[in-house]
């Protein structure tokens, strides 16, 4: 059902460069958001501490899922910032680290720490400024590695609400509990919220979920509070390789362009932006990712889509069947009348 | 990463499941339960992340929304009956379709306040009104329509204040078709991919189950002789819900697979037989008393059944990303990425 989709402009569907001004705030601050750069996560899961400590959330079960280092599962009620785990056998590509140095003799080396240039003593660890460390080239990514042995590759993503430019699940909400901020965000007010549950299987990435014992729904805020006073949102803050990245969106967007332009040339072809764009089913995400594979290995799915997109037609359907409903009423009288 | 020996049994020391496969088209197959079903659609590779859900399921509870789902129809379609009876001159009928919606609203109206994670909350539904959220719109609805039926049903008891009874009836006649179909649009409403994709054909369906029901509470409690309308009714709207039910489910491919399983398929089934069988038993004998309480019960019963099937369906295909990813590759790919 695609008729009608350009005349309903830029309410429920497609690019919307201006959120916060279509949402009614006159002198909005620009957009801010997230770029997850999964090729440099490491998956040592400070964002989903930073987000349970900052925001208060409750613990919700330490449970040993077996199926690898991921016990958290998936984003909840109570996990905000998820990290992704993907064993996978598939090769490295440009991500070969080199990690095996069978050729070095730790000893000797710790013996002439402090001894010479090329090994200064503790303390002094980073190359010397303007100088690459030896053997890497200075300031790109190494390329493959020559005898190509990568049989294995791990892929670790941090997941969190994106912030839809389209969201489902303010759309759907029946008490405008859930509002856009004026940075362009979407947060629940849990004041007003009284947990009918409608924006949880309205959300096309299965973020937003209701807190059993609580009743209400949570979800990522994107550090509301932080974000009033100037400050970065906790996970981001935390994120020791910077894979999570926050700013204000346009430039995020072009940090990220540069970046698949870099990995593509060091020879990672699998390297892809994922909710990046305008034009995608939600109006493009406010948290964006770049993948090193299919969306739906990391369990995101692969063409989301705003479900209101499709409302005006079903409130259409819904009118003719309600008219249909009438019709048979009358007719079943209309016949015999007495 | 363990030591895996290969012996003339197949390989020893495998761990199965931990390797996560490549890609779009790396995953595993999925055997479709129900034998003897033909399939819609060839079983179909896709990746996911160790099998776990893409969406998050609705947190709804089975009896209080597919039941909302069932008695909202159920006094929506009654009201229709009942200003029908009223206005072409037959108490007989339009007194149960009355107190019919009236009772069937006021048990809606508790299942859905039943529901909430915050059921004191539950007058924050008329905080605002949005046109984007069908619960919004809904919650005005009833806000309009509950009080409607109830008024018509109590001053039918009452006896008294007639001229008012007829006009609340009569406007309750006006809101019951949106009351009875518009709960299509809240289940499509959402990214569950066995109620949305059936969004053209949802309240088609929902609003021949509607008639089913109303009729069949019509069948079981009006004298025969009155009850004419409620057996054309009866035949009309099963006839509507089982060809929209078909319509929808060969529109919709993959995502018609969960009617077609488990718990929804017995339901549906059940559905299906309830509501052709008692329609059929209702125009044949509706005119004996016994014959007719038989089809009456038959038509409400296969009215709730079609609901909790639809509803059961919806859940099952939001528990597996099979129907959230393999529909939107598909997609993808006729776009030509």
């Amino acid at each position: 059902m695609r008729d009608g989709d350009e005349d309903r402009g830029r309410l429920w569907y497609g690019p919307q460069p201006d959120v916060a001004g279509d949402s009614g705030y006159p002198d909005a601050p620009p957009r801010m958001g997230f770029f997850t750069d999964t090729s440099v996560c490491i998956g040592c899961k400070a964002c989903e501490v930073a987000c349970k400590e900052w925001n208060a959330i409750p613990e919700d079960g330490l449970v040993w899922t077996g199926m690898s280092y991921d016990n958290t599962q998936g984003l909840g009620a109570d996990t905000w910032r998820h990290v992704a785990f993907i064993e996978q056998r598939k090769p490295f590509g440009g991500q070969e680290p080199g990690v095996a140095h069978e050729d070095v003799d730790v000893f000797a080396a710790a013996a002439r720490l402090g001894t010479d240039a090329s090994s200064p003593g503790p303390g002094a660890t980073a190359p010397p400024p303007g100088r690459a460390p030896e053997g890497a080239p200075a300031g790109q990514i190494s390329p493959l590695s020559p005898d190509g042995r990568t049989e294995l590759r791990w892929l670790m993503s941090s997941d969190v609400c994106k912030h839809c430019t389209h969201a489902a699940c303010l759309d759907v909400c029946p008490t405008g509990a859930l509002f856009r901020t004026e940075f362009g965000t979407v947060v629940v007010q849990e004041d007003i919220c009284n947990g009918c549950g409608y924006c949880v299987p309205a959300c096309p990435y299965g973020v937003i979920d209701q807190r059993e014992d609580d009743g209400r729904v949570w979800k990522c805020t994107l550090c509301y509070d932080r974000l009033g006073v100037g400050m970065e949102p906790a996970c981001a803050k935390s994120c020791p390789t910077d894979s999570i990245q926050f700013g204000p969106l346009d430039e995020l967007r072009e940090r990220a362009q540069a970046r698949v332009a870099q990995l593509h040339a060091a020879g990672v072809p699998d390297a892809r932006l994922y909710g990046e764009s305008p034009e995608d089913g939600v109006g493009g995400d406010g948290a964006f990712f770049l993948l090193l594979d299919e969306p739906e290995v990391y369990g995101l799915p692969p063409d989301p889509v705003v479900t209101t997109r499709d409302l005006p037609a079903m409130w259409r359907h819904a009118a003719l069947a309600a008219g249909s409903l009438l019709a048979l009423a009358l007719g079943s009288f209309a016949r015999r009348p007495r | 990463m363990s030591e895996s020996g290969v012996t003339g049994d197949g390989v020893r020391g495998v761990r199965p499941g931990r390797q996560a496969p490549t890609g779009a088209g790396g995953g595993r197959r999925r055997h479709r339960r129900g034998r003897g079903e033909q399939p819609m659609v060839p079983d179909a590779a896709f990746s996911s992340y160790y099998g776990k859900p893409v969406l998050k399921k609705p947190t709804w509870k089975p009896l209080d929304i597919a039941g909302y789902l069932y008695l909202g129809g159920l006094a929506g379609a009654s009201s229709l009956l009942a200003a029908g009876g009223q206005v072409t001159g037959r108490p007989g009928l339009a007194a149960p379709a009355k107190l019919g919606a009236a009772g069937a609203i006021s048990l809606s109206l508790a299942a859905l306040v039943h529901d909430l994670g915050r059921p004191a909350r539950f007058l924050n539904m008329l905080r605002v009104f949005k046109p984007t959220s069908p619960m919004s719109v809904g919650s005005w609805l009833l806000a309009g329509y509950a009080p409607l039926t109830l008024t018509a049903a109590a001053t039918e008891v009452a006896g008294r204040y007639r001229l008012l009874g007829s006009a609340a009836t009569v406007a309750s006649a006006v809101l019951g078709p949106a009351v009875a179909t518009y709960t299509a649009v809240l289940l499509s409403d959402t990214a569950v991919p066995s109620w949305h994709e059936g969004h053209r054909e949802l309240p088609f369906v929902f609003a021949g189950s509607a008639a089913t029901a109303a009729s069949g509470l019509a069948l079981a409690a009006a004298p025969p002789a009155q009850a004419g309308p409620a057996r054309r009714l009866a035949v009309l709207g099963a006839a509507l819900e089982l060809g929209a039910f078909r319509v929808m489910k060969r529109r919709m491919g993959l995502t018609a697979e969960p009617f077609e399983q488990g718990r929804p398929h017995l339901l549906l089934r059940a559905a299906e037989a309830l509501t052709a069988g008692g329609a059929a038993l209702a125009l044949c004998c509706g005119r004996d008393r016994r014959l007719a309480l038989a089809a009456g019960a038959a038509l409400l019963t296969g009215s709730a059944a079609l609901r909790f099937g639809v509803f059961h369906a919806g859940v099952a295909s939001a528990e597996d990303p099979k129907y959230t990813v393999v529909p939107q590759r598909e997609r993808l790919e006729r776009r030509g990425r």
